[in-house]
């Protein structure tokens, strides 16, 4: 049975997200084809067929992909479905947007976030935040699938060379129009990739405190993430949630400062190598999952933390 | 314009679940359940719409068996003005199911926005609203932030991995909450009163000549690998240490 993955990108490069998906996809076996949909998106096509193991780039450029917008992607992924027995796509914002309505077009159920291959329609997924862990086995006869990155590992990203074909489809819905976006700049890693992520929660107590928190990450070359709390008092843009309703992030280190670990955070990061927790409270549930828990006031740890390395 | 608001019972959000020593499902037995808390942000939002004019009318529907008639009957007391609920044995039928009902009150409704919570906290799934937006040829806006409805166009603010992305979506249209759309209001007493006299209509499955189907089967659920235990340290030296030469990670 071939594979259709569906990659994210920005129409300039192609995100590491696609480089999980692939590996899921190379765990179920079978022929894997790769579709670039976007605009201006050749550097893209490129990119992706030199990926050892795929056997095919489809590239949609129109102007209608540019944006990604769910009604557009979705049309063309249906359209593109026969004769393929499963369409992933990794479980970031873009493929939990337009994945489900693809499901809907061809009438088949949606498997979200896998996290393991069983076999050839049996999965597992995390379900109740990741307090419970599903084994599902689909009968529909083409597997829609949204991929949870941190649970595969990425494939490589040179030496193959794959075919690009060019696709002429273009689906364009009248009904949606993009008006604008604030993407938020930064020259820190990206925060599902990242080797090192530091996480600041309300114990932070304002935005300004957040500086703290990013001299530390420039000295480790880290990520910086949030919990819920601190993104909704403001003290970070919402990209930098981590959680059961955020991003999940599987990094070999993870630094929880001024976070209490409720379960929709735990969600988000339990699946770091090492943990960390810095929280003045003893009692904090973080120190739970924490490798190594310092009880201590973070405005007298952080200094002394980026004073020592 | 009536706004059409799905909502779901879900278990507690401060409840940690647990799974059935025979591993079929989690125990759900005496456990606090409540509105799915993307969903109480999504009468929230309906709600307020309505008190400023923009909407009309508010009906939430939920799907399940009669116990869902508490959570419509909370939607109602936050302020939606009548309920729907379609009676099926469990909550969780799978999303197409669920998106193939909602898309037959959406026909028979005719509402100006459907909104949906972006995710039930239980499944976890964030499938059905993008699913009845396709099953209905409707724009859809997931994961709202912001969300401002003008003559027959909304726009709306979404929260997307990069940051922020706002699209204007002609209605009728189908539209998923984030966290950050609102907060909801308290439910005060006299309205869990006046909640009890609002209309609540009962209807099927058959009714709405939708055949539940059954592409996903459960096999079985387990309890997730238990981290092990860590050590506390006693200051930052001792963890700066620890992480050079015990963890090797810095
Ligand atoms: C539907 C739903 C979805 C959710 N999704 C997410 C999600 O994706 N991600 C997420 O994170 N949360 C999520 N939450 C929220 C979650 O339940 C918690 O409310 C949130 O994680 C708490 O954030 P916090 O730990 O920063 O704040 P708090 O729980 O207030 O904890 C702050 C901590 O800081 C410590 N502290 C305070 N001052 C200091 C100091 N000077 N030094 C050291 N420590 C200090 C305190 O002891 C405390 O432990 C969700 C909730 C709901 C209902
Ligand atoms: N049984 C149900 N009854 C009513 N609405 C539901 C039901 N299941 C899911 N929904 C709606 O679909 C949204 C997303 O759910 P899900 O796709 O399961 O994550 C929920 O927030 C509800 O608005």
């Amino acid at each position: 049975m071939s594979i259709l993955v569906i990659a994210e990108h920005d129409n300039q490069t192609l995100k590491s997200a696609t480089l999980h998906a692939l590996a899921a996809a190379t765990q179920i076996g079978g022929d894997v084809d790769l579709l670039v949909a976007g605009s201006d998106c050749q550097s893209v096509a490129a990119e992706a067929a030199a990926i050892p193991g795929v056997r095919k780039v489809l590239v949609a450029d129109a102007p209608a992909y540019g944006h990604h917008l769910a009604e557009n992607v979705s049309r063309l992924v249906a359209d593109l479905a026969e004769g393929y027995g499963y369409l992933l796509t990794p479980s970031t914002t873009t493929g939990k947007d337009f994945m489900p309505r693809v499901a809907a077009h061809l009438v088949v159920e949606q498997i979200s976030d896998v996290m393991a291959v069983v076999g050839p329609d049996t999965f597992r997924r995390p379900i109740y935040a990741g307090n419970a862990i599903a084994t599902v086995q689909s009968s529909d006869p083409i597997k829609v699938m949204t991929v949870r990155t941190t649970s595969f590992e990425a494939v490589e990203t040179s030496g193959g060379s794959a075919t690009i074909e060019s696709l002429s489809q273009v689906f364009e819905a009248s009904g949606t129009r993009f008006v604008s976006e604030a993407l938020v700049q930064s020259d820190r890693p990206e925060l599902t990739s990242a080797r090192v992520v530091i996480s600041g929660g309300r114990g932070l107590g304002s935005a300004d405190n957040f500086a703290h928190l990013y001299e530390l990450a420039d000295k480790l070359g880290a990520a910086v993430g949030a919990s819920r709390a601190a993104v909704d008092a403001g003290y970070v843009p919402n990209d930098m949630q981590v959680g059961q309703t955020g991003k999940v992030v599987a990094p070999e280190l993870y630094i929880a400062v001024g976070i209490s670990g409720a379960i929709q955070h735990l969600a988000g990061m339990k699946e770091s190598k090492v943990i960390v927790a810095i929280n003045n409270d003893p009692d904090a549930p973080i120190f739970q999952v924490a490798d190594y828990g310092l009880v201590a006031d973070l405005f007298t740890a952080l200094p002394e933390l980026i004073e020592s390395l | 314009m009536k706004v059409l608001v799905a909502v779901k019972r879900v278990i507690d959000y401060n409840v940690k679940v647990r799974v059935k020593p025979d591993h079929s499902n989690v125990d759900l037995a005496n456990v606090k359940m409540s509105i799915n808390p993307f969903c109480e942000i999504a009468v929230e939002e309906a709600v307020r719409l309505k008190e400023s004019g923009a909407a009309s009318e508010v009906v939430v529907v939920s799907i399940g068996p009669k116990s869902v008639q508490d959570q419509i009957r909370a939607a109602m007391a936050m302020g939606a003005d009548r309920g729907i609920w379609i009676e099926t044995a469990e909550t969780d039928l799978g999303a197409l199911s669920i998106a193939r009902l909602l898309a037959q009150v959406v026909r028979d409704e005719q509402p100006g926005l459907v909104l949906l919570g972006k995710q039930s906290i239980d499944s976890d799934n964030n499938q059905t609203g993008q699913m009845l937006a396709a099953m209905l040829d409707y724009p859809q806006a997931t994961f709202a932030s912001k969300l401002t409805v003008t003559g027959d166009e909304a726009e709306v603010t979404r929260e997307i991995d990069g940051g922020l992305q706002t699209l204007a979506l002609k209605l009728p249209a189908v539209v998923t909450t984030d966290l950050r759309l609102n907060e909801p209001r308290y439910i005060k007493l006299p309205d869990i009163m006046k909640a009890k006299r609002k209309p609540l209509a009962q209807t099927s499955p058959e009714t709405l000549g939708v055949t539940p189907s059954a592409g996903l089967k459960l096999l079985s659920v387990e309890p997730p690998a238990e981290r092990q235990g860590g050590v506390m340290v006693e200051s930052v030296a001792a963890l700066v240490d620890a992480l050079k030469n015990q963890a090797r990670v810095l």
